[in-house]
């Protein structure tokens, strides 16, 4: 995905002001990332502390036995507050969330890089911070746990088509200046598990999506925040898309469409459109909650429709993600991230 | 017209000067002693409280290692990878000042000196050399550092805050967490602590907030003081104010006969009042600043002596005490002159003014005064009996303090009667009528040098017993002869050998800081010897305590630990890795803050053979020779002191932390003494009238000058009488029930009649000291004044 939220950046050394999260500023001595990408796995599902920011993201639609719609998001965030890689310089943040139609949880943890309590390692796969775990073999079956006061969630994630690289072969540009990240998903996953809510245990199954990016400079400076789109319709298509906003207005758009099953892959760049319909007052700020999605190259036209307007992660580094229904063209349901609503 | 009429209202202030000077001093007196009390509270209440913000001490659950010391890192590790929210925080001293390294990270909200969204500043705080946190002081002691120095007023005193990584080099702990503070609020679906980890405990929020509750009655003690002293400040603005009023009734009069709305004049009086009221709290407040100032150095001494809580010894200038330092000045005036308002404000635009009506009306009140005052009496004597607490306690304290005062009057009158009765010559007759008559209006002084009085007297009997417990107890502690100390344990071993043959015994004085039963504490080693069984008193122990303590098999506690752990008889008490002693006795242990636990020495060397014994207490039949001989084996002389030195010292501490309660005390009874210097001013040319028939009579002014001496004497010295029984009952309640609260010692009550003779003496000296002035104004006064009180028509 894009320039996820992200927030660590925040830190030290780096100027707030510019852009969310001071995501749009550059500090020397960071590696970059560059064109045309040879990724080594599973060794690259690993960190690259050489990098400013990295992510371990995974959001999934969810179906209780009942039929009710729910969603969870379990994030690993890394930042490195000095260039250079060093441990001690490293900082870590979880995110973890359930969103159903009525309720919306979000907590979040941190650890420093001098203590072991959060990191990751490729082979076996284990990312986790405190006793929050995504854990396997392979990144093709994962064990995915989050404990907060009000909620845990203890699911499997399997594995159904194969990883998917973002932009030019996994080198994903997302301004025209240039600036770039790597970014590829698992958006194939099958999920099967138990949602713990106050005052119920809920079996529930679905479809979930990794998104996995590291980057050291991943917006420009005029860029304020994104809207990001993973959509999966009915038959198996998908869509990822995202806009960043510049000074109000629409910026560089990009989406990749999937086909079913994973072996047709379609950049698109700045052929993306996202429309807000409609807004609601969430945490005392105006944020989009209905939207028109278009990709008029596949013939998409679609409303996304948030599952409940009140999923603010109102959290150290504030943002809304949650679940979305979509109809329109093509029918499905996906996720949905804004960042930079202030 | 207004502002005729305000320069009307204030000529009389230029005509009465002294009434001025009393009401603003008066009131500047009053404001100063509240306001400085408050200072210092708010002052060491800043302090606590930065102890809790930064520290988390008392607000947060904390894991600690059960067996009092420190715990490795991995434990910490496995506590958060098993979902609990804990926080790292290392803790230890450099260059006397205490170092807390805390996880900015994991920190609950609130915590530490920076926030996570405060943007650049975390990075500098985690990253690179780091940076310490903490107040001038702090960083001064601490002496050179990496880190850079962050001045940070609002760090407990004596304290800096760095990041984990900064703290554990300084420290020399690498690898090792103190304590874990606990978040609020725990994610679902965490398994108990046993199962996670060996050998840590749960220490619940409360525990560690002792300092809070503690100190909390001492406040309680300081502010009941500031309390006493307001209150004998607004008799004498009463006084001032009621007075003033009286004398321009016939001038409000006037006013109105010329026109000027009754609603006006009121509001001018008021806005002058409040004019007035500002001034003299603005002056007050700034004599408390300077009262406080003097006084908190000694107050820090005192609660850190008595509770182990650190207190800024500068003060800050904080607006809570001087807004409310202005704040009760503007309402004591306002409660003062209410009254006064309200008479003029009904008074009939024509009625006479006759400004003695007012003290004589003071007298028909009497009896619903002393009535009052019986019923404030009973008060205090049902809650004293029946009530428990401090709150009670107080109570009890303010009942008896108010009614004694209200029924002062009563019982001077009564006690004059009686001296009228044996009077037979004229003038002696006259002399006892006139200070009857006088009585109403030098009554609110009276009750003034009442209340200081017998705060004086009750609080010098709680200090003067405390101190005769306290030097007992220094008989029995300090029993060796001669204490001597030594750089090294190999000097020590060294020395041990030397003085075997030489002294009667050696008892090595060796000790390490633990936490016992959560509490901070010190256990010692102590070697089998006589000097314990023959001196030691015990509060509570088992047969034969010591047999107990010298076979390993049990521990004696300072009272201090029993009652802040709760510890009783046969409780195990953990004092050391895998190693738990039953309390065998309890022993009193005055001016030492820190919790004692005192366990045979060979168990002791045991548990911590790293401990090294530098002191020694040395029994011996001839200190001289002996020193002499420690001389001889290179031992300085500096580091010999002997035993009357070592009371010396320890009793100059303890005199230290009552510094505080003198002083305040010597500036209540200062306020009294003015009270009624002011009063016999005031009221002076009041008398002219009454005093000049007198002297048309034949007496002469210096004999009325110095009756008026002798009835200023008499008047104090019968005051003063009165004052000392109820200075007794003051006392009786401060040690029976305020102290057991307040100071968690029981004292015994001495009586110090000598003492209070001396006080008697300064009462009737400040009496007379008082009057001298008033009379001697009278003695000169020119005969034509006299004169005219017969040609003017009043």
């Amino acid at each position: 995905m894009n320039v996820r939220v992200l927030l660590v950046f925040l830190w030290p050394s780096v100027v707030a002001a510019q852009g969310f999260a001071g995501l749009g500023t550059t500090v020397e001595g960071y590696d970059d990332p560059v064109p045309d990408p040879v990724f080594d796995f599973p060794a690259d599902h690993g960190a690259h502390p050489g990098y400013r920011i990295e992510w371990w993201y995974v959001t999934a639609n969810l179906t209780a036995e009942d039929g009710r719609d729910m969603g969870l998001q379990w994030t690993l965030f890394r930042t490195a507050l000095a260039p250079g890689g060093d441990a001690a310089a490293q900082v870590w943040m979880g995110h973890a969330a359930v969103t159903t139609a009525e309720a919306h949880f979000a907590v979040e943890r941190f650890s420093r890089g001098d203590v072991p309590t959060a990191g990751v390692t490729a082979a076996p796969l284990k990312a986790f911070i405190d006793d929050w775990a995504m854990a396997g073999e392979t990144l093709d079956e994962v064990r995915l746990t989050a404990s907060a006061p009000e909620f845990a969630y203890d699911v499997t994630l399997r594995a159904e088509g194969p990883l998917i690289l973002h932009g030019e072969g996994g080198y994903s540009v997302k301004s025209d200046e240039g600036q770039a990240s790597y970014y590829y998903s698992q958006p194939f996953y099958a999920v099967e598990g138990v949602l713990s809510l106050p005052g119920e245990d809920v079996a529930v199954t679905g479809s979930a999506w990794l998104d996995r990016e590291w980057s050291s400079q991943p917006l420009s400076e005029t860029q304020e925040g994104w809207d990001w789109f993973s959509l999966s319709f009915e038959g198996g298509d998908k869509l990822m898309g995202f806009r960043l906003r510049e000074g109000g207005e629409e910026g560089y758009t990009y989406a990749t469409w999937i086909g079913a099953g994973g072996e047709e892959l379609v950049p698109y760049a700045r052929a993306f459109e996202a429309e807000a319909l409609e807004r609601a007052t969430v945490a005392g700020r105006q944020v989009p909650v209905r939207w028109r999605v278009r990709l008029p190259e596949r013939g998409v036209d679609v409303e996304v429709t948030a599952l409940n307007p009140e999923a603010w992660m109102g959290l150290s580094f504030p943002y809304w993600e949650g679940p979305v229904r979509v109809t329109g063209s093509h029918e499905g349901r996906g996720y949905l991230e804004m960042t930079g609503y202030e | 017209m207004r502002r005729e009429g305000l320069r009307v209202l204030l000529s009389h202030w230029r005509r009465a000067p002294v009434q001025l000077v009393t009401l603003v001093l008066g009131l500047a007196l009053a404001t100063a002693l509240w306001s400085g009390v408050q200072a210092i509270n708010a002052e060491a209440r800043a302090s606590y409280d930065a102890a809790a913000a930064t520290l988390g001490e008392g607000t947060f659950a904390q894991v600690v290692a059960a067996d009092g010391g420190d715990m490795a890192l991995e434990d910490y590790v496995a506590l958060r990878r098993a979902g609990w929210l804990v926080s790292a925080v290392v803790e230890g001293r450099l260059n006397g000042v205490r170092i807390v390294g805390l996880d900015p990270l994991t920190a609950p909200g609130g915590l530490g000196p920076v926030e996570l969204d405060g943007g650049a500043e975390v990075g500098r705080f985690l990253g690179g050399e780091g940076q310490v946190f903490g107040t001038a002081e702090a960083l001064a002691a601490l002496g050179h550092v990496a880190p850079e120095k962050v001045l940070s007023p609002d760090v407990a005193p004596m304290t800096v805050i760095t990041d984990l990584s900064v703290a554990w080099p300084l420290l020399g702990m690498e690898g090792r967490v103190s304590r874990m503070i606990v978040a609020d609020v725990q994610p679902l679906g965490r398994p108990a602590l046993a199962e996670v980890a060996e050998g840590l405990s749960l220490r619940p929020a409360q525990a560690a907030g002792d300092v809070d509750r503690l100190t909390d009655s001492f406040h309680l003690n300081l502010t009941a003081f500031g309390a006493l002293s307001f209150a004998v400040g607004l008799f004498i603005v009463h006084g001032a104010v009621g007075l003033a009023f009286e004398q321009r009734r016939p001038l409000v009069r006037t006013l109105r006969a010329l026109g000027m709305p009754l609603r006006l004049i009121i509001g001018l009086m008021a806005a002058e009042l409040l004019a007035l009221a500002l001034l003299a709290g603005g002056i007050g407040v700034a004599l408390g600043y300077v009262i406080a100032a003097a006084l908190l150095p000694d107050v820090a001494a005192t609660l850190s002596g008595l509770y182990g809580a650190q207190v800024s010894g500068a003060l800050e200038l904080r607006p809570v005490w001087w807004l409310s330092g202005l704040g009760i000045a503007v309402l004591g005036t306002a409660a003062a002159s209410a009254g006064a308002l309200w008479q003029i404000a009904r008074m009939p635009v024509l009625a006479s003014a006759r400004p003695r009506a007012w003290a004589m009306a003071r007298g028909r009140g009497r009896m619903v005064i002393l009535l009052g005052a019986i019923g404030l009496l009973v008060l205090a004597g049902a809650l004293s009996a029946a009530g428990s607490g401090l709150v009670a306690a107080f109570g009890a304290l303010a009942a008896l303090l108010i009614g004694a005062a209200l029924a002062l009057p009563s019982v001077l009158d009564l006690a004059l009667r009686l001296g009228a009765r044996g009077a037979t010559r004229p003038v002696a007759e006259w002399f006892w009528a006139d200070t009857r008559q006088q009585l109403p209006g030098l009554s609110l002084a009276l009750m003034a040098l009442l209340l200081a009085m017998a705060a004086n007297v009750g609080v010098s009997t709680m200090v003067s017993s405390f101190r005769l417990t306290f030097t007992g107890f220094l008989d029995q502690r300090l029993a060796s002869e001669l204490y001597v100390s030594v750089d090294s344990g190999a000097e020590g071993s060294r020395l041990e050998a030397f003085l075997e043959g030489r002294a009667e015994a050696v008892l090595p004085i060796v000790w390490v800081d633990r936490s016992v039963a959560g509490i901070p504490a010190e256990i010692y080693g102590t070697r089998d010897h006589a000097t314990y069984r023959d001196n030691w008193r015990f509060l509570d122990a088992v047969e034969a305590p010591w047999d107990a303590v010298f076979s390993g098999e049990g521990a004696v506690v300072n009272e201090q630990l029993a009652r802040r752990a709760g510890l009783a008889l046969g409780d195990e008490i953990a004092v050391g890795p895998d190693a738990a002693l039953p309390v065998v006795g309890i022993v009193g242990d005055y001016g030492n803050p820190v919790g004692q636990v005192i366990v045979a020495l060979p168990l002791f060397e045991e548990l911590y053979p790293e401990a090294e014994a530098t002191s020694f207490g040395l029994r011996t039949d001839d200190p001289e020779a002996l020193s002499e001989a420690l001389r001889e084996f290179g031992v300085p002389e500096g580091d010999t002191i002997d035993q009357a030195a070592l009371k010396r010292f320890s009793l100059d501490i303890f005199e230290r932390t009552f510094t505080v309660t003198g002083a305040l005390n010597v500036l209540t009874l200062s306020v009294a003494a003015f009270a009624i210097l002011m009063s016999l001013l005031t009221l002076a040319a009041l008398r002219l009238p009454q005093l000049a028939p007198v002297w048309a009579l034949g007496l002469t002014r210096a004999e009325l000058g110095r009756l008026e001496l002798l009835r200023a004497v008499l008047l104090a010295a019968l005051t003063g009488l009165m004052a000392v029984p109820l200075g007794l009952a003051l006392a009786w309640v401060l040690l029976a029930q305020v102290n057991v609260a307040a100071f968690g010692w029981r004292l015994p009550m001495y009586l110090f009649p000598l003492d209070y003779g001396r006080l008697l003496v300064f009462a009737v000296a400040a009496g007379a000291l008082a009057a001298l002035w008033p009379a001697r104004r009278l003695a000169r006064t020119p005969p034509g004044v006299l004169l005219k009180v017969f040609s003017n028509e009043r």
